[in-house]
């Protein structure tokens, strides 16, 4: 796995902490609104499709395909050296549910919209973050 | 349907010095842009009785921010009977449509709209240093982005533009016909940054930076401010030059304000505004004489096109193959001054100025020869954006 280290980390929130610390019980968790079962990420206070104020964590797949992608090359952190790759991976629980991240253990040149992935957890300090691998053939 | 029926309109325009590290601060530029504003409008600044900026004094990068509207108006010691900054609007001319309301609603007569920057001059001191030394945590919009090295817009844009090349067949030698004609206009622009020529093989051979952007793709950090005078149409008899009219506006954001959430990722914000400005007006994309639309990065502009209604949804590429489209003696010219790719990034409202310049007809030699009455100016993108149709009637 791509060292994480040199990244910045994020500030855990109350809304967040079930996505930043799922990854040490190896799940993925998402919002999700508890009347009309949408996905929704990043979280909010409410559902933004029926409004209803009932959401909470559920468990993700894990899986997805990217939906987009770009290949650093600039060194914005001197730490967390060029290239990687950026991607939007879309989950597949819901067409539309993406998190932006980063994918590891992936050929830069292979990488293609569609392309199926699956999350891998990177561990530093309190929080592990999703990353997303290439689902062996 | 009118934009604020008509009674807003634009009376003057200013810029200060623009250059590279040019080593004055960003209070200094606003006041020089605001000077030569109130002057170009043959207005006094006791006749200045609103002020408007955007963003105000938000702790973003340095430089961000040259002045506040405090600033402006302590210096000056306006009277004002309204003032507005803000960073939640839409785009960087989200508070020139407010000082628009306010003088057709009657809360002031003429209003200082202005941004400044000194983002040259505070990057060559350590911006990019203080970005990661510190490494605090990512909180707030950045949250869900830093972690994983999504560090810039550059990025966050790139994403989109990947996409939309996947969908469309779009290809960087079509983008960079756009990039080489904005450089083409600078050199005719004797405020532009970058006036040298242009090649297909330069713009491709340059480092990359976040594919398929590449440094010319990315806007030119710059110090400079641009001043715009908004005044109620009954408060301009006698000025200097015709009143331009703010004819059409959009603000509309139809989905979440995040950059990765967005139903069609091969559309923005701007496709929102766009929309909601046409509903505001008699006119149609096929009456605009010419527009000034955002390249914060080279994608952006495609967006605005396709927003806007010079091309079909999908069909940029196409659009962009036939120069005769877009040159400075073309249908449709794009900026005529060579965009913020070229002239430097004044954040936004670079494209208003240069709009009104044209419209007035003082644009010197980059001047589109045939006659121009009807701008569209587009700026923003990504999850913000705003968009204005500036019309001079006289």
């Amino acid at each position: 796995m791509a060292q994480a280290e040199g990244r910045m980390l994020p500030e855990v929130t109350p809304d967040s902490r079930a996505f930043w610390t799922g990854g040490f019980d190896g799940e993925l968790r998402i919002n999700r609104c508890q009347a009309c079962r949408q996905w929704i990420h990043p979280p909010v206070g409410a559902c933004w499709k029926c409004r209803s104020r009932d959401v909470a964590p559920e468990v993700a797949s894990g899986r997805g395909t990217i939906a987009a992608y770009t290949i650093n090359q600039h060194p914005w952190f001197p730490a967390f050296p060029p290239p990687y790759v950026v991607a939007l991976v879309e989950l597949e629980e819901q067409p539309g549910l993406r998190l932006t991240t980063c994918l590891v253990d992936v050929d830069i040149d292979a990488v293609e919209v569609g392309m199926a992935v699956e999350v891998v957890f990177d561990v530093q300090d309190d929080v592990a973050l999703p990353l997303f691998r290439a689902v062996a053939a | 349907m009118t934009f604020v029926e008509n009674r807003a309109v634009i009376s003057g325009v200013g810029q200060s010095q623009i250059g590279r590290r040019i080593g004055r601060t960003g209070i200094d530029l606003a006041l020089e842009a605001a000077e030569r504003a109130v002057a170009h409008a043959g207005l006094s600044f006791d006749d200045i009785d609103g002020v408007a900026s955007y963003p105000g004094p938000v702790a973003a990068e340095a430089g961000f921010v040259g002045a506040a509207t405090h600033d402006v108006r302590d210096a000056f010691g306006l009277r004002t009977t309204w003032h507005v900054s803000g960073v939640e609007t839409s785009g960087q001319i989200g508070t020139l449509l407010d000082a628009a309301a306010a003088v057709a609603s009657g809360r002031a007569t003429h209003v200082l709209c202005f941004r400044s920057v000194w983002e040259a001059t505070a990057q060559a001191a350590g911006r990019a240093a203080a970005l990661t030394s510190k490494m605090s945590r990512a909180s707030g919009h950045s949250e869900f982005r830093m972690p994983f090295g999504a560090a810039s817009p550059a990025n966050w844009i790139a994403m989109y533009a990947q996409r939309y090349m996947h969908e469309f067949g779009l290809t960087r030698e079509q983008i960079g016909k756009l990039v080489i004609n904005s450089r083409t206009n600078a050199a005719l622009n004797p405020n532009a940054i970058y006036r040298d020529p242009m090649t297909m093989e330069d713009y491709l051979n340059a480092r990359m930076v976040s594919w398929p952007f590449g440094l010319f793709d990315c806007d030119i950090p710059a110090d400079g401010a641009t001043a715009v005078i908004v005044s109620r149409r009954e408060a301009t008899s006698g000025l200097a030059r015709p009143p331009i009219t703010i004819e059409g506006a959009g603000a509309a954001l139809y989905e979440r304000h995040t950059w990765d959430q967005r139903t069609d990722l091969t559309t923005m914000a701007s496709h929102d505004v766009a929309a909601s400005m046409w509903k505001t007006t008699r006119f149609t994309a096929a009456d605009v004489d010419f527009a000034t639309l955002y390249d914060g990065f080279s994608y952006l502009t495609t967006q605005w096109i396709e927003a806007l209604g010079f091309a079909e949804h999908g069909k940029v590429g196409q659009f962009l193959d036939d120069e005769d489209n877009y040159r400075l003696d073309g249908r449709l010219p794009i900026n005529p001054h060579g965009g913020q790719l070229s002239a430097g990034r004044l954040h936004g409202y670079g494209f208003l100025h240069e709009a009104c310049v044209q419209l007035w007809r003082e644009a010197g030699e980059r001047q589109i020869a045939k006659d121009v009455e009807l701008a569209a100016v587009g700026v923003g993108g990504g999850p913000e954006a705003g968009c204005m149709l500036l019309h001079l009637t006289d």
